[in-house]
């Protein structure tokens, strides 16, 4: 079994794709881009509404309400909404599917990134904030300049969470006709073609594992080392002599991405 | 200056933390505000910029109403250090002290050498520059924190128990230091802590206020410690008032009498008097000598010292000399110049007799 999936990935006629035939990297291509529509629109959205929930700590029920939409079935939403939206579409375009599958996908990526961002702004450190204040720092300085780079650690995490679950459900597209990685998954069910349909999950995981791995290196790049604590504290107490080398800091540290 | 008018600040839910106060802070001193926890010190402090609103009364810096302008223009013209220096994470230790000129739109290099200078002003190694916050000390945190309140040279500075939150050897290292970088500055400075040992000591004037945010008593702390206005203040300043007190009176040029001396590191002399003091070949004291100890003789080495007894500066206070009389093994009071060499020694009778001859007793330290 091993080996037939195994070699069902490694023919590169399943790569490319024919006249006939979307392959491998087309889909890859067709799943890259639903997911990442749904997760720009996300983050638009999300982002900016929590940041200003955590800033302001108004209308908080907003997180509550985009938490309880997790609940939605994904599939049964999916199909709902083609049968109310794809009728409104004619002819030769497949656009009445693709707004259904963005719509999901996109509620879907809204409260991972919600609930981190405002819980990330809301955890920073009261004597922090209030120093912020005290500094002379207006309400939009102390959120951009103090509360963003500070909420960022939970920010990215909310973000990367909801990358995975993206990916991941990005394949139900192709249960309403469209392309996408789960091509090979539904079409392997339908033809009781067994390796087509594990090497189609086995690229689904793949690529969520990529992105994940992508996406810690842009935090670690992003996020201020004072966070991280990717610092040495040997010298609380006060060997204060030795001089702090930065890139000792990341060289010692491990490279797992934190968990998510 | 810093004038309170008959500031109040009521609480939504009803508390009254500050009570119609009328204070003045005047220029280029420290004003501590001391009292029982929960008295409207914080409240009151926070006040003048505005990180609290009054309810009532009006605040005045200089001739300005604090009220007549943005909140964040004023505190940007105010230094404020809060109890747990309260530093940005995300932020190295320099762009933490640049912070206010960062704000006010001061060129960057300019504001980092600026903040540099702050960080070695207020002593801290120029190393610490690059690091973080999470990679300092406590002590180290709330130096910075001074240091970010005086980057933007503001003429006012308010401090909330800044020292509070750091062990008392620390502490009383941060004090001096603070005291000397006052010396430089001559700041306006609203200080408050709830230690009235550290009011005293730094404080140009003291303010204790009650619970209820009224003013108790202002004074000068010599005056607080001989003239307690109630029962309150004098429970509050606390016992050893009297002895305390001393620490505000100059002990003038104390006359002394010659010690003799072994340097560290020579062979012990086969001396009759049973306590020697030890010093190091500059002549600062080290430590006493019991010779009973040491009947073998022998060079004279650290583990050997008595290190009891404190030092009376020559010019210092009565109680500095009477605490190094009072503290010495041998019972004569060490008297060193201002670079810590040794000057004679004196005893605690030659103290008090310096004392009892005082103009009026009662008026020590007036
Ligand atoms: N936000 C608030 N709402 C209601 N009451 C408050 C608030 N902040 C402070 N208080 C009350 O006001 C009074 C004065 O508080 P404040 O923080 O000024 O005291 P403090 O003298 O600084 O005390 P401490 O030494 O404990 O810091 C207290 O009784 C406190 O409970
Ligand atoms: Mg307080």
């Amino acid at each position: 079994m091993i080996g037939d999936v195994f070699s069902w990935l490694s023919d590169p006629t399943h790569w490319q794709s024919t006249n006939f035939d979307t392959g491998i990297w087309g889909q890859l291509g067709a799943h890259l881009r639903y997911s990442a529509i749904a997760l720009v629109i996300a983050l638009v959205i999300a982002l900016p509404l929590g940041l200003w929930i955590g800033h302001t700590n108004k209308a908080t029920w907003i997180v509550s309400a985009a938490n309880a939409i997790r609940a939605l079935p994904s599939v049964g939403l999916l199909v709902l909404l083609v049968v109310i939206i794809a009728p409104h579409f004619y002819g030769r375009t497949d656009t009445g599917y693709v707004i259904p599958t963005e719509i999901v996908l996109v509620l879907l990526a809204i409260p991972s990134i919600l609930s981190n961002t405002v819980a990330g702004v809301q955890n920073v450190d009261r004597a922090v904030r209030d120093a912020a204040y005290g500094m002379g720092m207006t309400g939009p300085q102390v959120l951009f300049r103090v509360e963003t780079p500070n909420a960022l650690p939970l920010i990215f995490s909310g973000f990367r969470s909801a990358t995975l679950q993206v990916i991941a459900t990005a394949t139900i597209a192709s249960y309403v006709t469209l392309g996408g990685l789960g091509r090979f998954i539904y079409d392997g069910l339908a033809q009781q073609d067994y390796p087509q349909m594990i090497s189609g999950g086995l690229l689904v995981a793949a690529l969520a594992l990529i992105l994940d791995l992508l996406l810690a290196l842009l935090q670690r790049y992003t996020v201020s080392r004072g966070i991280t604590g990717r610092t040495r504290r040997s010298d609380r107490a006060g060997h204060s002599d030795e001089a702090p080398d930065p890139r000792s800091a990341v060289l010692t540290e491990d490279l797992a991405p934190e968990a998510a | 200056m810093i004038r309170f008018d008959q500031a109040t600040k009521r609480y939504p839910d009803g508390t009254v933390a500050v009570d119609e106060l009328d204070l003045e802070a005047p220029s280029g001193k420290i004003t501590v505000l001391v009292g029982p926890s929960g008295c409207g010190k914080t409240t009151s402090l926070r006040m003048i910029n505005r990180m609290i609103e009054p309810t009532s009364g009006t605040i005045w810096l200089d001739d300005t109403d604090t009220a007549s302008m943005p909140a964040h223009e004023l505190r940007r013209q105010i230094g404020y250090v809060i109890q747990h220096a309260g530093l940005f994470p995300h932020r190295t230790i320099v762009d933490n002290i640049a912070t206010v000129p960062f704000l006010i739109g001061t060129d960057k290099r300019q504001a980092r050498a600026r903040a540099m200078e702050l960080l070695e002003r207020v002593g801290l190694d120029p190393a610490f520059a690059k690091r973080y916050p999470g990679q300092l000390s406590g002590g180290q945190q709330q130096r910075v924190g001074v240091a970010r309140a005086l980057a933007a040279d503001p003429p006012v500075m308010l401090m909330d128990e800044p020292f509070s939150a750091v062990d008392p050897v620390v502490r009383d290292q941060l004090q001096d230091e603070f005291l000397r970088l006052q010396d430089e500055l001559g700041k306006t400075i609203v200080f408050v802590t709830h230690d009235i040992d550290e009011a005293i000591k730094l404080g140009d004037q003291v303010a204790v206020l009650r619970v209820g945010g009224r003013l108790a008593q202002l004074a000068p702390p010599a005056e607080l410690l001989s003239r307690p206005v109630d029962a309150f203040v004098a429970g509050f300043v606390g016992r050893d008032r009297g002895y305390r007190a001393l620490g505000f009176t100059s002990a003038g040029t104390i006359v002394t009498r010659d010690e003799p001396t072994v340097t560290m590191g020579e062979s012990l002399p086969g001396s009759d008097g049973s306590w020697l003091l030890a010093v190091d070949p500059s002549g600062a004291p080290q430590g006493w000598l019991h010779l009973a100890d040491e009947p073998h003789g022998g060079v004279v080495e650290d583990r050997m010292l008595y290190r009891g007894g404190t030092l009376a500066t020559q010019g210092g206070t009565l109680r500095g000399a009477l605490d190094a009389c009072l503290s010495s093994p041998s019972g004569r009071g060490i008297v060193v110049d201002d670079s810590g060499r040794l000057i004679g020694s004196t005893t605690a009778r030659e103290v008090l007799a310096l004392i009892e001859g005082l103009p009026d007793a009662a008026e020590v330290g007036a």
